[in-house]
């Protein structure tokens, strides 16, 4: 049976309404979204984490992120015992091809996904001399790839090691919380594909999202508090020796 | 091209981001608020005996502040945008707010400053010399060639209060070189509130070396007999700042191994392996301990002169070598460990390539070729040539 | 000169101070120059929600989306949704294994995915795994298959062998 665009609208509306949205592809906002209705972060459930690869894969083919860098990737962790300032951390190809079999299955062994933790004090944003890199009304922290100057002061300020250079465009890139998704009402690339529902979007100004439920009834974290940077990733099962 | 990491990176930590183009910036930076300060010490603290370096102190400061950028701007992923750090600047953004405080520098403060001391001199060539110095020297003057005695009164009151607000200026111009480190939360090995203040001092350090290096060689090029006494000054005020400079780094560094926190274990292992040879052998022992130890050499004991003109050069080379291996230290080294604490990374540096070892040679040349030019168009020794052409133009009469 | 009358004086005090008047004179112009070249070359939009362009956002949000998301999928492969959600693959999201099918589903008569290979894509998720959730479905594939491709028993919309009435087909449109 030949499915042609024109049966697909006729099948089913709704869905045709989203994609013809999402083709869309102007430069102006989709016309229903608001920023002010919106302050966007994530929540990763490490204990559901399967080291799969797929989220760094997805984001990849999504963003056309170019080879040996990251937007998003996982890292395994093990720790012996009681040492849990001195984790063995290993993150080979960022996770893209999942990881080979462990050596050691002894002690504590678990995955953690990173990305950029779309710091509502993000420390990037305030050392941008010319305002590059910015904090969207909305919540997500963003490159303007037409006004970077590739000073590279941005990325040693960051303290989570999520942001590079990109070698074609010679300004500064990382996860963008796939903007160009969550604005059409879609979800992020990381999220729709991973198989565990280990990372989840969330809508902190939501009144109806999921998280805030979530947020009540289990202990989470963020990476870093100490370093005050007001980040909106959080962390369900996340253990002490993460870094 | 594989870099070789050992134990864990954050996969985007393991290229370095800030290459060598960017150890030589602060050095850069550092010997233009050095060789200024060491300037304002015979204008403003009336320390005659340094007299005979002033004017070459300052065309060393110009030279090398005109160099200045030129790292930065090869550099950068995109050069040609690098007027918006002016246009649009963040003002939450040291980077941005130095781009001012380069500016003030060079305009109000040093060019206004040479221009003011020279004056007399750029007037009376603009009369003597012919064909196209004498075009430059036209210009120079702004079209002014008032030289009355009430004028250059007043330039040279202008000129003081310029030093004055010039020794501030200075410090903030390489303090500020040191909040851009020292400001980064992210970075523990560079996260410090003792950086401006080690960056200045630093600076000073390496600027009074290098000004009395080039005063030393310019005399023996110049085959005059250079005035020992000032020289004995220079050295001597080397030496004190030096120590003060020592102090602090070691302040820090004694204080960071008290304390031991999260970070130490990774960067005492940083120091001990891959900046053994930088920081323990270059910077502390051959480029600190060993010139504070020659300097104070000649004052505690007399030794002729000659042999005390050796000991300062061979003292001065070791500091500003000294000082690059510090440079090196704290912007390479901060970027050879991972945030994570838990591994390590090496740095690449290419030699022919925008950012490679070739550039950085080319730009360390460059002051000098400038300071020979500015030395020829604005010659800071007045000997009997000169004087005597310029007794021959009366100067300019009120009329 | 007579001392007695000002204008003499006055005009003494400006030749005194002429060059540094041509001098600010300069610095005045260039002062100039640098404002009408900022209000020319600085972008319209510089500022509106803070110190960025305000265009930027909306040219971030105008990135093509390469992966249709599984509810465009589910609207079209209707069988394939009645088999998934019987089986332990339910939650499981369309484009994890089949990879981004934004252009599938813009033009889906003639752009046709490949199908994914099972003998590379099951183990990346099921692959035993002492840092996998103990309780998560995983299997160490040389002992469990030897090496046989995951398809050969397993079908992949509804996995669990016991439910499966028909041999793995491919989804043929």
């Amino acid at each position: 049976m030949d499915i042609t665009r024109r049966r697909l609208l006729a099948l089913l509306p709704a869905a045709a309404v989203a994609w013809e949205f999402v083709r869309a592809g102007t430069p102006e906002l989709s016309p229903n979204y608001k920023t002010s209705d919106h302050w966007w972060g994530m929540l990763i459930d490490i204990t559901e984490c399967i080291g799969c690869g797929s989220c760094v894969r997805a984001c990849a083919q999504e963003n056309d992120v170019p080879e040996g860098y990251y937007r998003t990737w996982i890292e395994r962790y093990h720790v012996t015992d009681y040492a849990i300032e001195r984790p063995h951390v290993e993150s080979p190809n960022g996770g893209k091809d999942g990881f080979p079999l462990d050596q050691d299955p002894s002690g504590k062994n678990f995955f953690v996904p990173k990305l950029c933790n779309h710091c509502a004090d993000s420390p990037c944003t305030q050392v941008c001399p010319v305002g590059a890199t910015f904090v969207s009304p909305d919540g997500v922290v963003l490159v303007d790839k037409n006004y970077c100057l590739g000073c590279r002061y941005c990325v040693q300020a960051c303290p989570y090691g999520c942001r590079f250079i990109n070698p074609k465009t010679n300004t500064a890139d990382k996860c963008t919380l796939c903007y160009h998704r969550i604005t059409k009402g879609l979800t992020t690339a990381c999220a729709e594909v991973c198989p565990t529902g280990a990372r989840q979007l969330a809508d902190l100004k939501n009144p109806k999202d999921p998280i805030h439920e979530y947020l009540r009834t289990h202990s989470v974290q963020i990476l870093k508090p100490h370093m005050a940077t007001g980040a909106k990733v959080f962390y369900n099962g996340m253990d002490g020796s993460v870094r | 091209m594989q870099i070789p990491v050992q134990g864990f990176m954050y996969p985007n930590e393991v290229e370095l981001q800030w290459s060598v183009l960017i150890v030589l910036y602060p050095f850069i930076t550092g010997l233009v608020a050095g060789a200024f300060i060491l300037a304002s010490l015979e204008r403003v603290f009336r320390v005659e005996a340094v007299k005979p370096t002033y004017r070459l102190a300052l065309l060393t400061a110009l030279s090398f502040l005109l160099v200045a950028p030129l790292p930065l701007q090869l550099h950068l992923g995109h050069p040609e945008r690098s007027l918006e750090m002016y246009l649009t600047p963040h003002r939450s953004s040291a980077m941005a707010m130095f781009g001012f405080v380069y500016l003030w520098y060079l305009m109000a403060v040093l060019l206004l400053e040479i221009w003011l001391d020279y004056r007399c001199d750029i007037v009376v060539k603009s009369k003597t010399e012919k064909g196209l110095p004498r075009l430059i020297y036209k210009i120079l003057t702004l079209g002014s060639d008032v030289l009355t005695e009430r004028s250059l009164r007043i330039d040279e009151r202008l000129g003081y209060f310029i030093t004055l607000i010039g020794i501030p200026s200075a410090f903030l111009l390489h303090g500020y070189v040191g909040f851009i480190f020292g400001s980064v939360k992210a970075n523990p090995w560079w996260s410090s509130p003792l950086m401006p203040i080690v960056f200045i001092f630093s600076a000073m350090v390496s600027g009074i070396a290098a000004v009395m290096l080039l005063y030393m060689l310019s005399s023996r090029l110049r085959r005059q007999q250079i005035d020992i006494r000032c020289l004995d000054k220079i050295a001597q005020y080397l030496m004190y700042t030096f120590i003060i400079d020592f102090s602090l780094e070691m302040l820090d560094l004694l204080q960071r191994i008290y304390e031991a926190d999260e970070s130490f274990r990774s960067l005492d292992f940083m120091v001990h392996t891959r900046l053994w040879t930088s920081q323990v052998i270059v910077q502390i022992l051959l480029g600190t301990l060993t010139p504070i130890a020659l300097l104070g050499l000649t004052q505690l004991f007399s030794f002729t002169d000659s042999v005390r003109k050796r000991i300062y050069a061979l003292a001065g080379c070791l500091t500003v070598i000294g000082i690059f291996a510090m440079r090196w230290n704290v912007v390479i080294g901060g970027q050879l460990f991972s945030k994570s604490f838990l591994g390590y990374t090496s740095y690449k540096m290419g030699f022919a390539t925008r950012e490679g070892l070739l550039t950085a040679i080319i730009l360390m040349i460059l002051p000098f070729i400038i300071l020979w030019i500015l030395v020829k168009i604005l010659p800071p020794w007045t000997d009997a040539e000169s004087i005597s052409a310029s007794e021959e133009i009366p100067v300019h009469a009120a009329s | 000169m007579r001392r007695a009358i000002p204008a003499p004086k006055v005009k003494l005090l400006f030749k005194d101070i002429e060059h540094l008047l041509r001098l600010a004179a300069v610095m005045l112009i260039a002062v100039v120059a640098f404002v009408v070249l900022r209000a020319a070359v600085v972008p319209k939009s510089f500022g509106q929600y803070g110190h960025y362009r305000g265009d930027a956002i909306a040219e971030v949000a105008a990135r093509p989306v390469a992966h249709a998301g599984h509810e465009v999928c589910e609207g079209c492969h209707t069988d394939v949704v009645d088999q998934k959600k019987l089986g332990r693959h339910a939650e499981l999201h369309c484009e994890v294994c089949h990879g981004p099918q934004g252009r599938h589903a813009d033009d889906p008569a003639s752009i046709k995915p490949p199908l994914p290979d099972t003998g590379v894509i099951c183990a990346r998720c099921h692959e035993a795994n002492s840092a996998k959730p103990r309780s998560f479905p995983q299997v160490a594939s040389a002992d469990h298959s030897g090496g046989l491709a995951c398809n050969t028993c397993h079908q992949p919309h509804r996995p669990k062998i016991q439910d499966q009435a028909k041999p793995a087909t491919g989804a043929k449109r």
